[in-house]
C-alpha cells in the first residue's frame, strides 16, 4: 500500500461527506433538523451527471448540481417554515422523493461517462516530493471543500450574519423578540444546506465513479448527518470527521484488494460502524453543544 | 418633567376572539417613570409591544416628542431611541456576553470596542459584568443586566422595562432602582411594568391602569396606598388571605444531609440540604432564580432520588422512593413550570387530572381509567378555585399562564395531602387569583397538613410563612421566624451580596 496514494484516495473519499456535512451543519446551526441529504445528494448527482454530459462542461455539472439542491432544499423549506410541517418527517420525506427522482431522471443516463474534471497540477507545490502527489495535485472541488470549510467557520465566528445565524438557532423566540427574520435566515441556511449537499452528490457522479447509477450516493448523507453530530457542530470538527470516515472507507477497500482472511461483510461495515462507535464515546461525554432551537418549529405569536 | 416624550393616543389592536387594547390613550413625560399596571390579560404586553414595533395597532396613533411614531419593527424602534428589556429575558445562552449585547443594536462596534463599552456603561451604572462571560453561566440578575446594558449601549429616549425585578434579591432590586433613577436624572424616561405595588410606589411618578383592554385609570402612585391600586387593577375588592395561628403538630418531614450532583450543564447542585418541617406549618423557602429551587423540589417530590437515610417522611426513609410511592404516602408536589412539568400541554385537563390523582382519587380501577370520576374530580378542581375554562375536556395549554396554575395547585391541594411541596404557587398569576391559591394553601395548613412553599415572590413568602429559609448556591439557610425577619436579614441570608458591594463601589 503506497501512504502517497493512500492519502490522496482518501482525500477523495472524503470530499463528498464533506461538502454535504458543511452544508447541514450551517442548517442544523440555524436550528433546522433537515434529515433529507441523502435525497438532496442524490438529486444534485443525477443533475450533475446530467448537465455535465448535456454541456460537456463538468465545471456547468456542479453549478447545476449546486441549484438543484438548493430549489429541492427549499420545498423542505416552504413546507417546515411556513406550513409547520414536522422536521424530522418532512426530511425522511424529501430524501425518498430524492431517490425517486433521482432514478427517474437517470434512467436515460445509465452507462454513459462523464466529462472527466481535470486535476490542477499546481505549479512548485505539485513538484514538491512525496506532498505533491499527495495533496496538490487534486482537483478544484476537493479545494473548494477545504476553502469552504474555513469560509464557514470564520463566516460563523466573526461576521454579524454569522452571529444572526447562530442566535436563531440558539433561541429562536429571543432573536424574534429583537426583530430577527427567523424565517429568512432559516430558508437561506436551509439553500445553502441544499446546495452543498448537492455539490457532494455530483462530485459522487463526476469525480469519484465517474458515472450514474441509481442510489448511487449509498448512505453517504446519512453518514454527513452524523458527523455533524460527531463535529459537535464545528466546522473543523466536520472537517475531521469526513476523513476519518473517508479513510475508513479507503482502508477497509484496500484491505479488500488486497486479500486479507476479514469476511468482506464485515470491512464494508466498518465505516459506519467505526463512526457510531465514535459517535457514541463522543454523545458518553454528555455536552456536544447542539444547538437549542435545533429541530423545534418556530411560529411567530403575534 | 412636563414636556411629554411619547404620547399614545386611542390604541386598539383586536385579536380573534378578544380585544387586547381598547382606546388606550396616555402620556409619558420626558425624565418621567411611568408606571403600567394591569392584570394578567389586561393588554399590557399587547400595548408594549406595539410601543416596540413587534405589533402593529388596528387603529391609534403614536407620537414621539409630537412627530408621528409608528414602528413597523423593533429596529426602527430602536432607532427612534426605545429600547426594552423583556420580561422573559431574550438572551441566548450558548453566546457570550458580548455577543448578546450585538444582537440587540442596530450598529454594534468592532469586538474589542463593544467590549470596552460594555465594562465603561457596566461601571457608571454599577451593573458589574464581565463581556466575555458565556451567558448560560450567569444568575438572572446578571442575566438582567446583560439586557439592560445591551439597551444603555444605544442612548434610549424611552426604556421599557417588562416585570424587571420579578427574579432579583432586595439589594439587586435597589441597585437596579439606583440605576433606574440615574437614567431618570439624566432625562430619560422609563415605561416600568410591574405586579409589585410597593415597589411601583417607591419607583414611579405616574400610574396608567389597565383592565380587560382598557384604560381603568391614572394615578400618582406615592398620593395612593397599594390597596388602592391593587383595586383599580382588579375592579373590585378581594380579601387579603389570613394566617391561622393553628397549634404546630409533630415533624412531617426531616430532612438531613441530602447532596446530590447538577442534573445538567446549567443546573445547580444540592449541598448538604436539613430542614424540618411540622404539621400545620408553612415553610417558606426562598432565594434568586436558579440556585436550586428546581432541584430542591424535584428530590423531594421523589423525580430525583436522593441517597439513602437523607429523606424522612413520617418517620420512614423515603429517600430512594419514587414519586409514585411518596404521592400514595402522601407528599404531593407541584413543580414550576406549568406546561410540561406540571402538566402536559396537549392532554384535556381531565386528563391531567389522572395524571396526578390517580391513586388518591380512586381514578383507576381495575387498571381501567374511570373517566367519569376523572371528569367530576377535574370539574371540582374548576369550580373550587374559580379556573376559568369552557370545561374539563379543555386541552392545557389552551389556558392562560394563571388559568392553568390554579388548576394545576388545586389539583393538588383538593387530593388532601400531608406534605404539599409548591414552587412559585402563585407565578404570573393575577392579584385575586393569587390571594385565592394562597388562601387555601394557609386552609390547607390549617386542616393540619404540612407546607413548603418554595417562590421568589418575597411579599408572598412573608405573607403566608410561619418560617423562612433561603436557597443560595444550593445550600438552604436555617429557617427562621418570619415574625424575626425584616427585608435586610431576608437579603442577607439568600446571599449573592458580594458583587453587590462591588457595585456600589464602582457606582
Amino acid at each position: 500500500m503506497d501512504p502517497v496514494l493512500l492519502v490522496a484516495s482518501i482525500m477523495v473519499s472524503a470530499t463528498p461527506i464533506l461538502l454535504a456535512a458543511l452544508g447541514e451543519m450551517v442548517v442544523e446551526k440555524a436550528g433546522v433538523l433537515n434529515l433529507g441529504v441523502e435525497g438532496m445528494m442524490i438529486t444534485g448527482a443525477v443533475m450533475g451527471f446530467a448537465v455535465a454530459v448535456g454541456s460537456g462542461s463538468p465545471l456547468l455539472g456542479f453549478a447545476g448540481a449546486a441549484l438543484a439542491g438548493a430549489v429541492l432544499s427549499l420545498s423542505f423549506g416552504l413546507l417546515t417554515q411556513y406550513l409547520l410541517s414536522n422536521q424530522v418527517a418532512t426530511g425522511l420525506g424529501l430524501t425518498l422523493v430524492g431517490l425517486g427522482l433521482s432514478a427517474l431522471i437517470g434512467s436515460s443516463f445509465e452507462g454513459l461517462r462523464a466529462p472527466s474534471l481535470p486535476k490542477l497540477d499546481l505549479p512548485l507545490l505539485g513538484d514538491l516530493p512525496v506532498l505533491g502527489p499527495m495533496l496538490f495535485r487534486h482537483d478544484i472541488m476537493v479545494y473548494v471543500s477545504l476553502a469552504l470549510v474555513g469560509a464557514v467557520w470564520a463566516f460563523l465566528k466573526f461576521t454579524r450574519a454569522g452571529l444572526i445565524l447562530r442566535a436563531v438557532g440558539e433561541n429562536h423566540d429571543s432573536a424574534h423578540a429583537l426583530g430577527y427574520r427567523v424565517v429568512h435566515v432559516r430558508l437561506a441556511a436551509i439553500a445553502f444546506g441544499g446546495a452543498c449537499a448537492g455539490l457532494g452528490g455530483a462530485y459522487v457522479s463526476l469525480v469519484r465513479v465517474p458515472q450514474w447509477t441509481e442510489g448511487m450516493t449509498a448512505g453517504a448523507g446519512w453518514i454527513a448527518l452524523a458527523i455533524v453530530v460527531f463535529a459537535s457542530w464545528r466546522a473543523f470538527g466536520v472537517l475531521l470527521g469526513a476523513y476519518l470516515f473517508g479513510g475508513v472507507s479507503v482502508l477497509q477497500l484496500n484491505l479488500q484488494a488486497a486479500g486479507t482472511t476479514v469476511p468482506v461483510e464485515l470491512l464494508s461495515m466498518s465505516p459506519y460502524l467505526i463512526t457510531i462507535i465514535v459517535l457514541v464515546i463522543i454523545s458518553a461525554r454528555g455536552v456536544h453543544g447542539a444547538p437549542g432551537s435545533l429541530g423545534r418549529p418556530f411560529h411567530a405569536a403575534a | 418633567m412636563g414636556d411629554t416624550l411619547l404620547s399614545i393616543r386611542g390604541l386598539t389592536k383586536a385579536y380573534p376572539g378578544v380585544v387586547a387594547n381598547d382606546d388606550v390613550s396616555f402620556d409619558i413625560g420626558q425624565g418621567e417613570i411611568h408606571a403600567l399596571l394591569g392584570e394578567n390579560g389586561a393588554g399590557k404586553s399587547t400595548l408594549v409591544k406595539m410601543i416596540f414595533g413587534l405589533v402593529k395597532p388596528d387603529r391609534g396613533e403614536m407620537l414621539l416628542e409630537g412627530a408621528g411614531y409608528a414602528p413597523g419593527q423593533p429596529s426602527e424602534a430602536r432607532r427612534s431611541g426605545v429600547a426594552m428589556v423583556f420580561q422573559h429575558f431574550s438572551l441566548f445562552d450558548a453566546l457570550s456576553v458580548a455577543e448578546n449585547v450585538a444582537l440587540g443594536m442596530e450598529n454594534p462596534p468592532a469586538p474589542r470596542d463593544l467590549a470596552r463599552q460594555i465594562r465603561e456603561v457596566s461601571e457608571t451604572y454599577g451593573l458589574p459584568l464581565d463581556p466575555g462571560r458565556t451567558v448560560g453561566t450567569l444568575s438572572a440578575g446578571e442575566r438582567q443586566r446583560v439586557e439592560i446594558i445591551r439597551c444603555l449601549l444605544q442612548d434610549p429616549r424611552l426604556l421599557i422595562m417588562d416585570e424587571p425585578t420579578s427574579v432579583l434579591t432586595p439589594q439587586e432590586v435597589e441597585i437596579l432602582f439606583q440605576t433606574l433613577r440615574k437614567l431618570k436624572a439624566e432625562g430619560t424616561s422609563i415605561l416600568y411594568i410591574s405586579h409589585k405595588l410597593e415597589e411601583i410606589r417607591a419607583l414611579c411618578d405616574a400610574a396608567t391602569i389597565l383592565r380587560l383592554g382598557r384604560r381603568v385609570g391614572t394615578c400618582i402612585p406615592r398620593e395612593v396606598t397599594a390597596r388602592q391600586m391593587a383595586e383599580m387593577m382588579v375592579g373590585a375588592s378581594f380579601a387579603t388571605p389570613e394566617p391561622r395561628g393553628g397549634v404546630k403538630g409533630e415533624v412531617l418531614l426531616a430532612v438531613a444531609g441530602l447532596s446530590l450532583p447538577a442534573p445538567g450543564a446549567f443546573g445547580t447542585p444540592l449541598r448538604d440540604i436539613r430542614m424540618e418541617v411540622r404539621r400545620g406549618e408553612v415553610l417558606g423557602i426562598g432565594g434568586v432564580a436558579g440556585n436550586g429551587q428546581d432541584e430542591l423540589l424535584m428530590a423531594l417530590s421523589g423525580e430525583r432520588l436522593a441517597p439513602a437515610g437523607t429523606i424522612r417522611f413520617k418517620g420512614t426513609d423515603v429517600s430512594r422512593s419514587g414519586p409514585v410511592e411518596r404521592r400514595a404516602a402522601g407528599l404531593l408536589s407541584g413543580p414550576e413550570e406549568r406546561l410540561g412539568h406540571a402538566a402536559a400541554p396537549n392532554m384535556s385537563l381531565t386528563e391531567n387530572a389522572v395524571l396526578t390523582a390517580a391513586r388518591r382519587q380512586g381514578l383507576v380501577r381495575h387498571g381501567l381509567i374511570d373517566w367519569g370520576r376523572a371528569a367530576g374530580f377535574a370539574e371540582e378542581v374548576i369550580a373550587r378555585f374559580d379556573v376559568r375554562t369552557p370545561g374539563p375536556g379543555t386541552a392545557a395549554r389552551a389556558l392562560s399562564g394563571g388559568n392553568l396554575q390554579k388548576f394545576v395547585v388545586g389539583r393538588e391541594i383538593l387530593q388532601n395531602p400531608d406534605l404539599f411541596v409548591v414552587n412559585q404557587p402563585t407565578w404570573g398569576v393575577d392579584a385575586a387569583a393569587a390571594a385565592a391559591i394562597r388562601q387555601a394553601l394557609l386552609d390547607l395548613a390549617a386542616q393540619g397538613a404540612a407546607i413548603i412553599v418554595i417562590s421568589q415572590d418575597l411579599d408572598e413568602l412573608m405573607e403566608i410563612s410561619d418560617r423562612f429559609a433561603a436557597l443560595n448556591e444550593g445550600r438552604l439557610s436555617a429557617a427562621r421566624a418570619v415574625a424575626d425577619l425584616d427585608m435586610e436579614k431576608i437579603g442577607l441570608m439568600m446571599g449573592g451580596a458580594h458583587d453587590m458591594e462591588v457595585a456600589h463601589v464602582e457606582g
